[in-house]
């Protein structure tokens, strides 16, 4: 099956519903195509809501507009290549099984948002530890937290979030362990006490909900400990370890941009960001991108990157260009939270010489040392060769190692063979599910 | 017709009600269940939670390598731990 649209869109979060919004309301056929369940990305998820949680009237508005304005959501559709100059292939799952639809575009908008980072350490595999967003994702798809101890641990304003909304679904939120030291955030909390924004609110809303939580500055989690799941975490403050007595523990490291898309299509990158110029353009003339994959910078600057992405890609260049301050504060923002976040150096010797790095193809940190380059140490032992191809200790071994992806090839995430029956592509095989 | 507020789904054979609208993961969280056993041999449970780890791969309905967290329980759904 091929469709043909003015404006495909990647990526139906913050940056991906303003995109395709604006690119439709200037009269573009607009489609979106969304890895997950439904329209929102990972910060407005939709999902089971707690009774003490309240609407979140932005997300409501933003997707009610996108319904109007004749744009077309697809969901449950992952995009796995790009069959042909202009086209891209995307798999969806039903009860029926798995098919590919694919998808002629004029202008393209990337919208592929960012996913957690993550850091081996003694016990990450244990059942029980997640992602923090990670935990909050799966709260929204129904995992019930009520009465369980919870630590959450990493770094990135995402920790605040995510205590604040796991207590609304009834957990007992035991301390919150932000690696970053309290110098390092303060200017970053200042400059938010400087702005009159929404940033602001959401803060002390968070902070008014967690009033009773611990949230300690300088402190980072080294080890999970249980035998048949997560019952304490080992946190550190660099002068002593203590045990913290848990039931779950939500662990990010702030967060890291879905590129793979971008580079795929042969989008520049620069520092593991897609390159953009003020029309948020890449590299490739009729592809755009918006969102945490131009740099990590949260919801508005997301908002107004992907209105300025689909008003160009519309046409609509010089209305556009009036919200080129409001994205250029934004992005002041986002090199705030970078420097605020910065990870500390010891996160990258966490791991004990038998801990799981690649959690697909369980290779030990020990298995991994000896190697030069990730290309070598993935020969030698099939680290970052499994389903999630590397997304996951990708991010790992660029901070362990300082070691750096060097290729993307198709298909983006495994695919059943009998999906390109009677279809011509290359598959590299390692990335066959078998 | 009303929309269900629950759903059945088999779990590793065991029958589990869920919450309409909840995604496979958390049903396999609830009852305790792996999704899925490591190379190793460790149990693994869902990690991410949005699609791209792939740790909470399990066995849908007799199809595997499916990605539980982004998928919805449907009534009378069979899932197994992947081994």
């Amino acid at each position: 099956m091929m469709r043909r649209t003015d404006v495909l869109v990647i990526g139906a979060g913050p940056a991906g519903i303003a995109a395709a919004t604006a690119a439709a309301k200037h009269g573009c056929s607009t489609i979106v195509l969304d890895d997950n369940v439904a329209a929102g990305g990972q910060i407005w998820r939709g999902g089971i809501e707690s009774a003490r949680s309240k609407d979140d009237s932005a997300k409501t508005k933003a997707i009610a507009t996108l319904r109007s304005s004749g744009a077309e959501i697809l969901a449950g559709r992952q995009v796995v290549d790009q069959p042909a100059p202009g086209v891209l292939r995307a798999v969806i799952t039903t009860a029926d099984g798995t098919r590919a639809e694919s998808f002629a575009w004029d202008r393209l908008i990337l919208a592929t948002g960012a996913r957690e980072r993550f850091l081996p350490f003694p016990g990450w595999t244990l059942p029980g530890v997640f992602g923090a967003g990670g935990l909050q994702a799966l709260v929204k798809g129904g995992f019930s937290v009520e009465g369980k101890r919870v630590v959450v641990a990493g770094s990135g304003p995402l920790l605040l979030a995510v205590a604040a909304h796991l207590q609304e679904y009834g957990a007992k939120v035991v301390t919150i362990a932000e690696q970053a030291p309290l110098r390092q955030l303060l200017p970053f909390a200042a400059s938010l006490l400087r702005s009159s924004s929404k940033k602001l609110l959401q803060g002390a809303r968070y902070r008014a909900l967690l009033a009773r939580t611990p949230y300690s500055t300088g402190c980072w989690p080294v080890a999970a400990e249980g035998d048949v799941s997560v019952r304490a975490v080992r946190l550190t403050n660099g002068r002593r370890v203590w045990s913290e007595p848990c039931d779950l523990l939500a662990c990010g490291f702030h967060l890291v941009p879905n590129t793979e898309l971008a580079a795929l299509l042969g989008c520049k990158l620069r520092d593991d960001f897609v390159e953009v110029n003020a029309q948020q353009q890449t590299s490739i003339g009729n592809v755009f991108c918006a969102g945490e994959p131009t740099g990590i910078a949260g919801l508005e600057a997301a908002l107004v990157q992907g209105e300025i992405a689909g008003m160009v890609a519309a046409g609509a260049a010089q209305e556009a260009s009036k919200l080129y301050s409001r994205r250029d504060s934004e992005k002041a923002f986002g090199r705030k939270l970078e420097s605020a976040f910065r990870l500390r150096p010891e996160l990258s010797s966490l791991a004990a010489p038998d801990t799981i790095v690649c959690r697909c193809e369980d290779v030990l940190f020990s298995q991994l040392q000896e190697h030069p380059s990730w290309t070598d140490a993935k020969l030698q032992t099939r680290c970052g060769m499994g389903p999630c191809q590397g997304r996951i200790c990708g991010s790992a071994v660029q901070t362990l190692f300082n070691w750096r992806a060097t290729s993307v090839r198709p298909p983006l995430f495994p695919v059943p063979l009998e999906v390109f029956d009677n279809e011509e592509i290359s598959i590299s095989p390692e990335t066959i599910v078998h | 017709m009303p929309e269900r507020s629950t759903i059945a789904i088999h779990v590793n054979g065991h029958t589990v009600v869920v919450p309409a609208g909840s995604v496979v993961s958390a049903a396999l969280l609830a009852v305790g269940e792996p999704c899925r056993m490591a190379v190793s041999g460790e149990p693994r449970t869902a990690f991410c939670g949005m699609g791209i780890c792939f740790e909470c791969r399990a066995v849908i309905d007799g199809v595997a390598h499916q990605r539980t967290c982004q998928m919805l329980c449907r009534e009378g759904m069979s899932v197994e731990t992947q081994r």
